[in-house]
Order: C-alpha cells, then sequence, then structure tokens
C-alpha cells in the first residue's frame, strides 16, 4: 500500500523580551541557576501575574507576517498539571480565543514551486523551569531561571508531506522570527524547539491516521531524522496489519530513535480555564496599523528587491538574504558604496563568509565594519589597489581596527599603474627569464601567467595586473 | 475593658493622652490576657512597626499620614513581611513571606500599626472558623459558638476589644457573616478595590480584601489607605479612592433602598424577621424609601458559587506541592507519591473536598456542563443586579439566616455549612460592594444586616450604615470578657 505522511508542527519560539512574560524578572540566558526568578516566576502564596505588553506585541508582529488574523480579545488560560519545574502547578497559556490564527507561510521545494503551509494558531505562554537530572547523582534539581520566559507556541495545520517540509518550515519560520526581531531562534539554547506531529494514511483516505506526538526537538537534523524514524516505525506497524498508538514520544538523539513517553490514557488532562487573574487582551485596530506599519521587509521581498534593483544574482541574492544580520551589513555597506552591488555581494559570500565559518562567529562579532568593508571594495573599483592587495587588507583588518585609507598609504600599497615603471620591471623579467620568454615566442603562450606573476611578485602585488598583462603582450610581440 | 474606635484612639494620640507605643502594647496584653479564650489569633508575637513611626527620619513622609500609630489586626491570608503567614493551614505552618501584600504596605506607609496575624478557617474555605489548623475560634459573645468565618479571628478580635480594627478577606461572605455572628461591621468593597497582591488566593475571580471594624466611621477611615489600583494586580481597578470619610454625613433622605423578594421570601425565621423589619423601620425614619424588587436567578448563587470557587481554588492551590515550600514529607521515591503524601497530610478536609469538587467540574467532558455554565448563570446574576440598580440605589437584606450556630453543629454537613452564605455568595459573584452592621439581638447573640450597591459605590453603604449608627446603638455593645483561665490562676 502507498501511504502518505502527513505531519503537524508545534513550534515553541522564545521571545526576545528582555523580562519575563508575567515578571519583571531578567530573561537573559546562562546565569546562575535559581537567580533570575522573581517571587512570580516562583509562584510564591499571594503573587500575581502581570502581562507583558512587549510579548504581544511580538504575536502580534508575528501574526501580521503570516497574514493571519489577530484577536481583537484574547483569554489566557491556566493548563493545570503538577511537575517539579512547575512553580504554580499550572502554566499560563492560551486556548480558547489565541491571539493569532489562520495564519499561512509558503516554502519552496525543491523542484521551485511553492507550497502553502497553513498556521492553525499562535498563541502567548510562559516557559516552564528545568529539572536537571544529572547533575546530582539521587537527586533532581530544579533551575527556575527559565520559568516565566515568553514564548509563542506556532501550531501549523497538518499540511506537511515529510520530513524534507517539515523542515523547510521549521526553517522558514525560524528565518521569519528572526527577521521580525522577536526571536534570537537560538537553537542550542533552546529558544527554538519544536514538537512533530506525525501519522499515516492511505494515499486514498481522507481521513488523518492515528498520530504520535515526538516532543522536544532542538535541531534541524534531528526533526528529520525523528520525523524520518517515526515514519518507518509507523509503516512498519501498518503494513503487519497493526495500528499505531495515539502517544506522546521522546526523540533519543544518541539512539536516532523516538520511545514512547505515555499513551493517551496516562495524558494529563489540563483542566484548562480561563486565568482568573489576567483580564483578556483587548488588541484595538489602532495598535495593529501600527505594527503593520513598523513591520521589516521580509525575506521574499527582500530577494526580489536585490534581483531587481541591485542587478544581484539570485542565487547570491538568496544566500545573503537568508540570514538577517548578513543582510542587514550587506546593506550597511552599501549605503556607503557606490559601485557594482554584485561586487559586494561577492565580497560578502567569499570573504565574509569564509571568515565567519573559519572563526565560527556570527556577523554581529565580525570586526570589520561594514563601512571599512564598503571602502575596501571601492578603493579596488577606483583602482587604487588591486583585489589581491585588498585581500591582504581585509585580513589585517580582522586583525586590528584600522582605517582602510591610512592603511594603503601607511603600507604603501597603492596600485602601480604608471606604465613606465611597469615597463621597466617587465624588461627586467624578461632578462632574468630568458628561457620561458624564449618558450613564449617559440609559441608555448601558457608560460604568459608565469611572467605575470614574476612581475606581480617584484611589485608585492601592487601593479595593476591589466597593465601588466597588456604591456608584457605588447613588449614580447616587439621582439 | 473599654473598646476604642479607630476614631477615639487618633483623637487620643493627637491629645496626646497616649502614644503609638503605648497602644501597641496596650493591645498586646489584651491578646495576651484574653485571647487564649478566644484564639482569635494564630501570631500576635510581632515586632511592632512603632520605631518606624517614632523614628525622626520618617517624619517627613509620616506628616500627612492617616493612620499613624493606629493599631490593627490582619486576618492571616494577608503576606506580611518577616512575619509568618499561615492562611490557617498546615501547609503554610512555616512560611515566612519574603514580602507585604500591597493592602499591608499601603497601611504601612499611612502608619498603622500591625498587631498579629488573625485565625481563619484554612485557606478561607469555611464558615465556622473550624477548618483552621490552628483551631476554632470562639465567639466571644459566647464561647460554645462561632464566630463564624473565614474572618473568625478578626471578627473575634474586634467584638472582643483585642484589636480596634482588622482586615478579612471576603470570597462569598467571609467578612458579612463574621461581623454579623459578633455584632461588628464589616465591609466587602467592590471586587479590584482593593490590591489582592499578597493575599493567598481561594478563589481568584471572588477574593476581596476588606474590613472589620466597631463602626461604619472606621471602616470608611481605613478603607481610604488600604484600597487603591496597583499596578501588580491587573484586576484591580485604576479608579480614583474617595475619601469615605467625607461622605458619612451625606444626605440620605430620598435613597432609594430594594427590597428583593427572593431574600424575604418567608424563608426567615421570625426574631430575625422582625430585627429586619425594625431596621428598615429605622432607615424610613431617616427618609429612606423602600422598593420590593426581583432579583430572579439569585437562587442559584449557592450552587454557582461551589463550582466557580472549587475550579479556581483547585488550581490556585496546586502550588502547594511541597517541593518549594508547603508540607514536605521525606523518604519517598515516587514523585506522585510524594505530591499525594505532601497534599494529603498537608490539607485539612474542607480544602480537600473543595480541591476534588473543583477538579472535577473543570475536567475533560464536565468542564461545559459545570464550570461554563455555571459561568454564564454568574453573567445572569449579574444582570439582575444592574437591572435592579437602574430603579434602586442599594439593596437590603439578611446578612445570614441566624445569629451565630454553635462550634460543631455543622461542621460534618458541608452543604448545610455552605447554605450560610446564602445571601452574601451572590454580591461576590456579581462583584459588588456590601457591608453588614449589627441591628439588634437574639437570645444574647449579634445579628446582622446586610446592604449591598452598586460596583464602587462604598460611600453610599458608609453613608447609609453610619447614619443608621447614629440612632443606633447596637454596633457599640460589647461582649463581657473574662480572663482567660490560665491568666487567672
Amino acid at each position: 500500500m502507498h501511504w502518505e505522511t502527513v505531519i503537524g508542527l508545534e513550534i515553541h519560539v522564545q521571545l526576545a523580551c528582555d523580562s519575563k512574560i508575567f515578571s519583571s524578572a531578567s530573561t537573559v540566558y546562562g546565569k546562575e541557576q535559581n537567580t533570575q526568578a522573581s517571587l512570580i516566576d516562583l509562584g510564591y502564596p499571594g503573587v500575581l501575574p502581570v502581562l507583558n505588553k512587549e510579548a504581544v506585541m511580538m504575536a502580534i508582529k508575528f501574526g501580521l507576517a503570516v497574514e493571519a488574523e489577530i484577536a481583537d480579545l484574547s483569554i489566557f488560560a491556566r493548563k493545570n498539571y503538577f511537575y517539579p519545574d512547575l512553580p504554580k502547578g499550572y502554566q499560563i497559556s492560551q486556548y480558547e480565543l489565541p491571539i493569532v490564527s489562520h495564519g499561512q507561510l509558503a516554502i519552496t521545494l525543491d523542484d521551485g514551486t511553492d507550497k502553502i503551509i497553513g498556521i492553525t494558531r499562535a498563541h502567548l505562554e510562559e516557559d516552564a523551569g528545568k529539572s536537571i537530572h544529572d547533575k546530582f547523582s539521587d537527586t533532581t534539581a530544579i533551575d527556575l531561571n527559565r520559568a516565566g520566559t515568553p514564548l509563542l507556541e506556532i501550531v501549523s495545520e497538518p499540511e506537511l508531506s515529510s520530513a524534507k517540509e517539515a523542515i523547510l518550515y521549521m526553517q522558514k519560520i525560524h528565518q521569519l522570527v528572526r527577521y521580525l526581531k522577536i526571536s534570537d531562534g537560538n537553537m542550542q539554547e533552546g529558544s527554538f524547539r519544536c514538537d512533530a506531529n506525525v501519522s499515516l494514511k492511505p494515499k486514498e483516505n481522507t481521513r488523518l491516521g492515528t498520530r504520535a506526538e515526538i516532543k522536544n526537538i532542538n535541531s534541524f537534523r534531528f526533526v528529520e531524522s525523528a520525523i524520518n524514524f517515526e515514519v518507518d516505525r509507523q509503516k512498519e506497524i501498518l503494513e503487519q496489519g497493526g495500528s499505531v498508538v495515539q502517544e506522546t514520544r521522546l526523540y533519543d538523539s544518541d539512539a536516532k530513535e523516538t520511545r514512547s513517553m505515555r499513551t493517551k490514557e496516562e495524558a494529563n488532562d489540563y483542566r484548562y480555564f480561563p486565568d482568573p487573574d489576567l483580564l483578556p487582551v483587548k488588541i484595538d485596530k489602532g495598535i495593529i496599523e501600527k505594527i503593520t506599519a513598523s513591520l521589516p521587509e521580509l525575506f521574499d521581498k527582500k530577494v526580489d528587491r536585490y534581483v531587481s534593483t541591485l542587478s544581484i544574482k539570485r542565487v547570491d541574492a538568496i544566500e545573503i538574504a537568508k540570514n538577517i544580520e548578513l543582510a542587514e551589513y550587506f546593506e550597511d555597506a552599501l549605503n556607503t558604496y557606490n559601485g557594482n552591488p554584485q561586487l559586494l555581494a561577492n565580497w560578502m559570500l567569499t570573504e565574509v563568509m569564509a571568515i565567519l565559518n573559519k572563526d565560527k562567529i556570527e556577523i554581529a562579532n565580525l570586526s570589520i565594519t561594514a563601512q571599512s568593508l564598503s571602502q575596501l571594495i571601492q578603493r579596488i573599483d577606483d583602482g587604487t589597489i588591486s583585489s589581491t592587495i585588498a585581500k591582504n587588507i581585509f585580513s589585517q583588518l580582522i586583525e586590528s581596527k584600522m582605517d582602510v585609507d591610512e592603511l594603503i598609504k601607511e603600507q604603501g600599497l597603492e596600485q602601480i599603474s604608471d606604465t613606465t615603471e611597469i615597463e621597466q620591471i617587465v624588461i627586467t623579467v624578461l632578462k632574468e627569464h630568458q628561457e620561458q620568454k624564449d618558450q613564449y615566442l617559440a609559441g608555448k603562450e601558457q608560460v604568459l601567467g608565469f611572467l605575470i606573476g614574476k612581475v606581480m611578485q617584484k611589485t608585492q602585488g601592487k601593479a595593476n595586473p591589466k597593465l601588466v598583462n597588456d604591456l608584457m603582450v605588447k613588449i614580447l610581440s616587439n621582439n | 475593658m473599654e473598646r476604642f474606635t479607630v476614631k477615639a484612639i487618633q483623637n487620643m494620640l493627637s491629645d496626646k493622652q497616649i502614644n503609638a507605643a503605648e497602644l501597641f502594647d496596650l493591645y498586646s496584653s489584651r491578646i495576651t490576657d484574653y485571647d487564649q479564650s478566644f484564639n482569635a489569633f494564630i501570631t500576635s508575637d510581632v515586632e511592632p512597626n512603632v520605631e518606624y513611626i517614632t523614628d525622626d527620619k520618617n517624619q517627613e513622609s509620616l506628616s500627612d499620614a492617616a493612620l499613624t500609630g493606629i493599631p490593627y489586626a490582619a486576618k492571616d491570608i494577608f503576606c506580611t513581611q518577616g512575619i509568618r503567614t499561615t492562611c490557617g493551614s498546615k501547609m503554610l505552618e512555616n512560611f515566612i513571606p519574603p514580602y507585604d501584600a500591597t493592602v499591608i504596605k499601603n497601611l504601612k506607609q499611612q502608619g498603622a500599626v500591625l498587631l498579629g496575624k488573625t485565625n481563619m478557617d484554612e485557606f478561607a474555605m469555611g464558615s465556622s472558623n473550624e477548618t483552621s489548623y490552628f483551631g476554632s475560634v470562639h465567639n466571644p459573645w459566647d464561647r460554645e459558638r462561632t464566630p463564624g468565618g473565614s474572618s473568625g479571628g478578626s471578627a473575634a478580635a474586634v467584638a472582643a476589644g483585642l484589636a480596634p480594627i482588622a482586615l478579612g478577606t471576603d470570597t462569598g461572605g467571609s467578612i458579612r457573616q463574621p461581623a454579623a455572628f459578633t455584632g461588628i461591621t464589616g465591609l466587602k468593597p467592590t471586587y479590584g478595590r482593593c490590591s489582592r497582591y499578597g493575599m493567598v488566593a481561594f478563589a481568584s475571580s471572588l477574593d476581596q480584601a476588606g474590613i472589620l471594624a466597631l463602626s461604619a466611621e472606621d471602616t470608611a477611615i481605613f478603607l481610604e489607605s488600604m484600597a487603591g489600583f496597583d499596578p501588580l494586580d491587573s484586576t484591580s481597578v485604576e479608579e480614583s479612592v474617595p475619601q469615605y470619610s467625607q461622605y458619612l454625613e451625606e444626605n440620605i433622605k430620598g435613597k432609594i433602598i430594594g427590597l428583593p423578594k427572593e431574600f424575604f421570601d418567608g424563608s426567615l425565621a421570625s426574631p430575625y424577621e422582625a430585627l429586619v423589619a425594625e431596621s428598615i423601620d429605622s432607615y424610613k425614619k431617616l427618609g429612606i424609601v423602600f422598593k420590593e424588587i426581583s432579583l430572579p436567578n439569585i437562587g442559584y448563587s449557592v450552587p454557582t458559587y461551589y463550582v466557580v470557587a472549587p475550579a479556581e481554588c483547585s488550581s490556585n492551590l496546586a502550588r502547594y506541592d511541597g517541593v518549594r515550600f508547603g508540607y514536605h514529607s521525606k523518604n519517598i521515591e515516587d514523585l506522585d507519591e510524594f505530591y499525594r503524601t505532601n497534599r494529603q497530610i498537608g490539607f485539612g478536609e474542607e480544602v480537600k473536598r473543595r480541591i476534588i469538587t473543583g477538579t472535577y467540574v473543570l475536567s475533560a467532558g464536565y468542564y461545559d456542563a459545570y464550570y461554563l455554565k455555571a459561568q454564564k448563570v454568574r453573567q445572569l446574576i449579574n444582570q439582575d443586579f444592574e437591572r435592579a440598580f437602574e430603579s434602586v440605589d442599594i439593596i437590603l437584606g439578611p446578612t445570614t439566616q441566624t445569629s451565630a450556630f454553635k462550634l460543631g453543629e455543622k461542621v460534618d454537613d458541608p452543604v448545610s455549612m455552605y447554605m450560610n452564605d446564602i445571601y452574601t455568595i451572590s454580591s461576590n459573584l456579581a462583584g459588588l460592594p456590601a457591608i453588614s452592621h449589627p441591628i439588634g439581638f437574639v437570645q444574647g447573640l449579634p445579628y446582622g444586616l446586610q446592604l449591598i450597591a452598586p460596583h464602587f459605590k462604598e460611600h453610599d453603604l458608609l453613608n447609609l450604615t453610619h447614619q443608621y449608627q447614629k440612632v443606633t446603638d447596637w454596633h457599640q455593645m460589647m461582649p463581657k470578657l473574662s480572663m482567660s483561665s490560665e491568666s487567672n490562676n
């Protein structure tokens, strides 16, 4: 039988708010355990939550970016369950009336076509703390620093039909939240994680099969491997005539397999009800208009603009726009640059990327400013330096902050474009390399490169390579 | 022994007949001498903040303070920084809050001096103060009887003169019923009038802090300092606080009081009916016009309440699991077993009954039939009041069906205990302010009358009650006290 895979994702995005969703405690990651939890996060008797408006703004921003409906009245609900890292014994989340519903997002498949994925809803909630099981031999430790961190849970329709599509969708959401600057999307720190609902059904059936939910997967690679494992597992069960059990499963990244955590019967009854400590959130049109006006240019538009108005090759435009910080750096550099944007793009994708990959750093931590880069390339364009020298300067700029022009001047790196001077050097080189000269004259044109290289060597690369080439050919042909 | 009103104490302080430290000592020694008979206080060995009000450097901020030196007691549900706050439960037997509830802070800033923390039904769940882990409170009018609940300790303390005034909370009648049972004045303000921040939650949509006092005048003086919007409580309302004491002498002639026929359906025993009729006469003499009205859905108040309140409580009390605080059992390996044991031992019977009820009504498959339906009925009750207040200024009714009943009388019959709140619960469901004031005695036991006003019309309640108290002296009646046996020996 031909089985069709049906996947829906629930992505948990930690919002980039400075303080928690219901308290004023800081959300900075990696601080000493239990130092970033206020009485509210600790669930002390008598304390009450107060909603962080910034989190609401961010959720609206996301909703608008995925063309969703923004609820004019949205309600927080309590999700009740007991767990040691859940201080209040309930999580404040949203159940009925989430802030965002009925959105959509297009993913681009390998064959270049777009597929629209429905976004059922996106709601605000607080994160729980962390249970640490491996620090002490026979005790579980609780760290409540994360408790109360604002989350946006983005729920897709079950419209993804392969692990590959799931990854594309997840990457697209990841890129979007970073574009909107509502999350750092840091997966190692758990700022971006996902639950996958996976089920199979015979192709001709319209009714969905029984699903398994794989919890808390925190990398693109793991999502792919977890879904593939799960699809194979379910296929095997179904093909042997068995039926899939509705359950929650955990992905073990070491064993590369999913394992049952609890079945439907063992699942909690969360007893959702509206949180009486929080008033319904009213969102008026004015706020939505304001946020709409402040929405940044998103990926697709940016790529189109790079191609149409900057005449950058589409592949390069995509490569730069993929990462919002890279794109912003690029645009910063472009602001002070008068030359061909494609040249700047080339530099971004070769020299700049090489450094980022080599040093494993983000562009934000690159020591060369966008202005310096633009200045450097400007000097290639106006013939002051050769691109070889430019690469040399680029390496120096990484080591220490300096002004490009000063550096060129100080180290005498200006390009030699003086015909007489180059002529002299060409003649000297030809004298020193009689053998190669003879070979060339005998018709072996490949040695030209060698001879030009010698001239460049003598000028420490400063000679204008085109001029060297022209003069060399001219002088040789005069022989 | 003499009971001093807040007003009288203010005069004594300004005449320099007594100072704040002496006042604190006076009441402290009264508590020491008499409270063994009543068990009104759970914690009374508090360090007075008299130093704060006598310290030179605080004089400037205190120069405008309204309550400098006034001693008061607070129900043990209000978090008090550095002072144990038990909420009447074994679960919080050793809980010392690191912060003050907003109302406590407000009063502190106005120079009021905390005498101690009063006994209460466990987590405010009860109508007789018998569910307290720290033992029942005895009614100063008759030690065999309940002072009512859940603010029974506050009521007994004020009635007996162990504190001039006390804070309570009212979720379904927990201020008004004990006030009626002990012959004092008790005000439950509008929901959202006083901050709930720092008040241990029972049922969040119903809980409201209020005052138990000797008079409407004292209540007005305290409410001015205690009430107000609090950014820490999203359900507190951003509405300015009137100077309540300035409204006490307003002319009440021509005000219209509604008498809901559902409150006067003949179910009140005749001695109580007679007292209510008598007080209505007094109000008539003051120029009040009476009108019969109807609150058709009011009969659903008790069942509605006993769905909504337990639902909220089942969730609010989930945090008491023994992991961070609360009763913590040792040597249990299994997590579920750990929770079960902590909560089985840490909570009393009534609290467990309500947690179980609340868990049930919120469960999948039952939510719509119970919780959702209760919320709809609540809306209807709200609308009943809204409609009534289109034609009347105030609604009047009894506070309770009887005067104080005997300790142990209803403790094994939860439904009959729940019916205690039959007159009081509807104003909690609708978030309305309501006051109970004494109107006489039946067989030596005080009895009270309830007035309910539209939202944020506390000043009308205080105005009417004050005018009534100017022409009557029920509120001045005081129980005869004897020193507790131990201090007699």
